[in-house]
C-alpha cells in the first residue's frame, strides 16, 4: 500500500457493507448484503443476471439510496455523504456499460474525471499516465468518445475513473460486450493498476472464471443475497460454483 | 446517365399521372356540376415542368456529372476556410465589431429597430443555450424569464420611480430567482417531463402577468416606462451633471449591442470553464457525471439561474425600449421561436445561435410580402434542417482544453 495514509490499520477493511438493504421502490434488489474489502485487495462479486451486482455498486456510490444497514468507507459511514463527494474521498466507480461522455473528446472525458481536482500540472501528468497505460487513447485524444470501439470505450471509462485518483475502484462488468482478446487486455491492466498503484478493486462480473482468476477473494450474489464468500482460488475450484457459473 | 434515367423514369411517369388523376377531381369538378379540364391541365403542366427540372438535376447528380460543378466550389470554400483560419481571430472580430458600431449610422431607423430586436434575442438565445445546449435540459418556457425581467423593470420604474441602472441588476436577480423556482422542483426530471413542466411554467408566468391587476395592470400592460437615463456632464454653469434620456433609437442600439457583447463574452467564458465542463457532462450522462464527482443538483440549478439572468437583463432593456410591457409579448409562441433559433443555428455553438437569431428575426422582415406563409416556412425549414443538418447551421467545434504531449513523443 503506497498512498493509503488515512486508514491507520491495514488489517481494517477499507470498505465494508453491513447488512445493506436497498432497491428501487417496492422492488428490493439487495437483502442483508454484508461484505468487506481490505486495502490492496481485488474482490470479485459474481452472480447471474439480476442478482443485484450493479445495485450493490450503485448503492455504495449513493446513486441507489440505502434503505437499511450501513456502508463504512475508510472508517466513516457514507450515509451522510453525497454521491459527488465520494470521488474526492477516493471512491470511484466505472459504471456498467461504460457510460463515457459520447460527444466529448477522449481528453475532455479524462479531464472530467479530474473534476474535483484543481491541480492542473498534476492533472496533465495523470492524463499522460493514462495514455501510457492505454496508448490507443493517446492516439485518439481528439476523437469523440462515442466514436471509439467498445474496448476503447472501456479503457476510457477506466482511465476516467483513474483520473479521480481512487483508493478504491469499483468496476462494473468491465468485460461486457467485448471480444475475448480485449477482455484479457483489460483484466491485465486491472491487475496492473492494483499491483503498481496499490488501488483496491471491487469487481463485479458475470464472467466468473476471469474475475476469480484476477481476484484475491470472491463473493457470490444470488437474488440480492450473499450466498458464499471465500478465497478466489477456492471458489474457482468449488464444484457448485463450477457448475453454476463456469458451465461445467 | 442513361442508365440512371432508365432506373427511375417509370416511377416518375406513374407519379405524374397519378398526380393528374387526383388533381382533376380537386380542380376540374365545380360545385355547380360542370366539368372542366383546362385549369387542371395548366396547373399540372406547371408542376410537370418544375418536377422535370428537379428530375434532370437528380439524374445528373446521381451519375456524378455534378462534380464538374461542385468540385471547384468545394475547393474554393476549402481554401477560403483555410485562409480564414490562418488569419488571427482579432482581425475579423474587430471588423465585425466595427461593422456593428457603424451599422445604425449606415442604415435607417427601421433597420436599427430590427437590429435591436436581433441583439436582444441574441442575449435571450445565449441564455437558452446555457440551459439547452450546454446542460442539455429542454426549456420550453424561457421567454417567461424575459417577461419577469421586463416586468421587474416596468413595475419598479413606474410604481417606485427607480431608474434603469438601479433596476437592471434587480431584473436579472428576479429572473434568476424565477429560474431557481422552476429549476428546483424539476431537477429530478429528465427529457419530456422537464419540457412539459417548463412549458407549464412559461404559461403560469404569462397568466399571472395577465391576471394580477393590482401589480401588473393585467392585459392592459404597464404604460409610461422610462427609457434609460444617463448622467451627462454639462460645462455651461460650471461642471454639473444633467440627466439625459436615451430616446433615440440609434443610441439605444448601442446599449443592446453592449448587452449582447457582454452576454457573448460571459457565455463563452462559462462554456469553456469548469462549470461549462460540468454542464456538458450532465448533458452527456447525468449518472456518470455524478459518479465523477459533479454535483448535478447544484450545476443544473446554476444552469437555470444563469440562463434566466441573461434573459432578465434582456427583458429590462426590452421594457426600456418599448416604454410599455404587456403579457402579449411573452407568449408560448415566443418561447418556441426562441428555441427554433437556438436549434436552427446550432445548439452547441455560439456563432450558430447568433446566425439562427438573425435568420429568424431579420429574414422575416426582409420577406415581409410573404408574411402569411411565415409559419409554414419555419416549419418546413426546421424539418429540412433536422434531416440534413441536425447539428445546426454552424456545428459545434470541439476545441482542445488542455495541452498534453503528442502521442508520438510518448513512445
Amino acid at each position: 500500500m503506497s498512498d493509503n495514509t488515512t486508514s491507520n490499520n491495514p488489517t481494517e477493511p477499507i470498505l465494508e457493507l453491513k447488512g445493506v438493504y436497498s432497491g428501487y421502490g417496492s422492488i428490493k434488489a439487495l437483502r442483508d448484503v454484508s461484505l468487506k474489502v481490505y486495502p490492496g485487495e481485488i474482490v470479485a462479486i459474481i452472480g447471474a443476471n439480476g442478482a443485484g451486482k450493479s445495485t450493490t455498486l450503485m448503492t455504495i456510490c449513493g446513486i441507489v439510496p440505502l434503505e437499511k444497514g450501513d456502508i463504512i468507507y475508510n472508517g466513516k459511514s457514507t450515509k451522510r455523504i453525497a454521491p459527488e463527494k465520494l470521488p474526492p474521498l477516493g471512491l470511484c466507480q466505472v459504471p456498467e456499460g461504460r457510460r463515457i461522455f459520447p460527444r466529448l473528446t477522449v481528453e475532455e472525458n479524462l479531464i472530467l474525471g479530474a473534476f474535483y481536482r484543481d491541480d492542473k500540472p498534476e492533472i496533465k501528468k495523470d492524463i499522460d499516465h493514462v495514455y501510457s497505460l492505454f496508448p490507443v487513447l493517446g492516439e485518439r485524444n481528439r476523437q469523440k468518445g462515442g466514436t471509439l470501439s467498445g474496448g476503447e470505450q472501456q479503457m476510457l471509462a477506466i482511465g476516467r475513473a483513474l483520473m479521480t485518483k481512487p483508493k478504491v475502484l469499483l468496476l462494473d462488468e468491465p468485460s461486457l460486450g467485448l471480444a475475448p482478446l480485449i477482455i484479457h487486455q483489460i483484466f491485465e491492466i486491472i491487475s496492473d493498476i492494483n499491483k503498481n498503484q496499490g488501488t483496491t478493486i471491487l469487481l463485479v462480473e458475470q464472467n466468473a472464471n476471469l474475475a476469480l482468476q484476477a481476484a484475491t477473494r470472491g463473493y457470490v450474489l444470488e437474488t440480492g443475497e450473499i450466498t458464499l464468500e471465500d478465497k478466489a482460488s477456492s471458489l474457482l475450484h468449488n464444484p457448485e460454483i463450477r457448475k453454476a457459473y463456469l458451465g461445467e | 446517365m442513361i442508365q440512371e434515367f432508365k432506373k427511375i423514369w417509370k416511377q416518375y411517369a406513374i407519379t405524374m399521372l397519378w398526380l393528374l388523376g387526383i388533381l382533376w377531381p380537386l380542380l376540374g369538378i365545380h360545385p355547380d356540376g360542370t366539368l372542366s379540364f383546362r385549369q387542371t391541365f395548366t396547373v399540372w403542366s406547371y408542376i410537370l415542368a418544375g418536377t422535370f427540372i428537379c428530375f434532370i438535376f437528380y439524374i445528373i447528380n446521381k451519375s456524378d456529372n455534378f462534380k464538374l460543378l461542385t468540385e471547384p466550389i468545394a475547393n474554393t470554400s476549402q481554401k477560403l476556410n483555410n485562409s480564414l483560419q490562418s488569419m488571427p481571430s482579432w482581425i475579423w472580430k474587430s471588423a465585425l465589431l466595427f461593422g456593428a458600431v457603424i451599422y445604425p449610422i449606415a442604415t435607417g431607423r427601421y433597420a436599427t429597430d430590427v437590429a435591436i430586436n436581433v441583439l436582444l434575442y441574441v442575449s435571450l438565445g445565449l441564455g437558452l443555450y446555457v440551459v439547452v445546449g450546454l446542460a442539455g435540459m429542454l426549456d420550453l418556457g424561457h421567454i417567461a424569464f424575459y417577461g419577469v425581467g421586463a416586468y421587474t423593470y416596468a413595475i419598479l420604474n413606474v410604481k417606485y420611480g427607480m431608474g434603469f441602472w438601479v433596476c437592471f441588476p434587480f431584473a436579472g436577480l428576479s429572473a434568476c430567482i424565477a429560474g431557481c423556482i422552476v429549476g428546483y422542483p424539476t431537477l429530478k426530471m429528465r427529457g419530456d417531463y422537464l419540457a412539459i413542466v417548463t412549458l407549464g411554467f412559461g404559461e403560469i408566468v404569462r397568466i399571472i402577468l395577465n391576471n394580477w391587476m393590482s401589480l401588473t395592470n393585467g392585459p392592459n400592460g404597464i404604460l409610461g416606462v422610462k427609457s434609460i437615463g444617463i448622467l451627462r456632464p454639462v460645462m455651461e454653469n460650471g461642471f454639473t451633471f444633467e440627466m439625459f434620456w436615451v430616446t433615440k433609437l440609434e443610441l439605444f442600439y448601442y446599449f443592446a449591442l453592449g448587452l449582447a457583447i457582454l452576454t457573448i463574452i460571459a457565455v463563452t467564458r462559462l462554456g469553456s470553464s469548469r462549470i461549462g465542463r460540468a454542464w456538458e457532462s450532465i448533458r452527456e450522462d447525468e449518472t456518470a457525471a455524478e459518479l465523477m464527482g459533479v454535483n448535478t443538483f447544484y450545476y443544473k440549478l446554476l444552469a437555470y439561474a444563469m440562463g434566466a439572468i441573461f434573459a432578465g437583463f434582456a427583458g429590462a432593456l426590452f421594457a426600456a425600449r418599448m416604454r410599455f410591457v404587456s403579457p402579449e409579448s411573452f407568449t408560448f409562441l415566443e418561447s418556441v421561436m426562441l428555441l427554433c433559433m437556438v436549434v436552427l443555428g446550432g445548439m452547441n455553438s455560439i456563432p450558430g445561435i447568433i446566425l439562427g437569431v438573425i435568420a429568424l428575426i431579420a429574414l422575416p422582415e426582409v420577406f415581409r410580402g410573404l408574411e402569411s406563409y411565415r409559419m409554414l416556412v419555419f416549419g418546413s425549414t426546421m424539418v429540412i434542417m433536422m434531416l440534413f443538418r441536425p447539428s445546426g447551421l454552424i456545428a459545434a467545434k470541439r476545441k482542445k482544453m488542455m495541452e498534453t504531449k503528442q502521442p508520438e513523443e510518448r513512445g
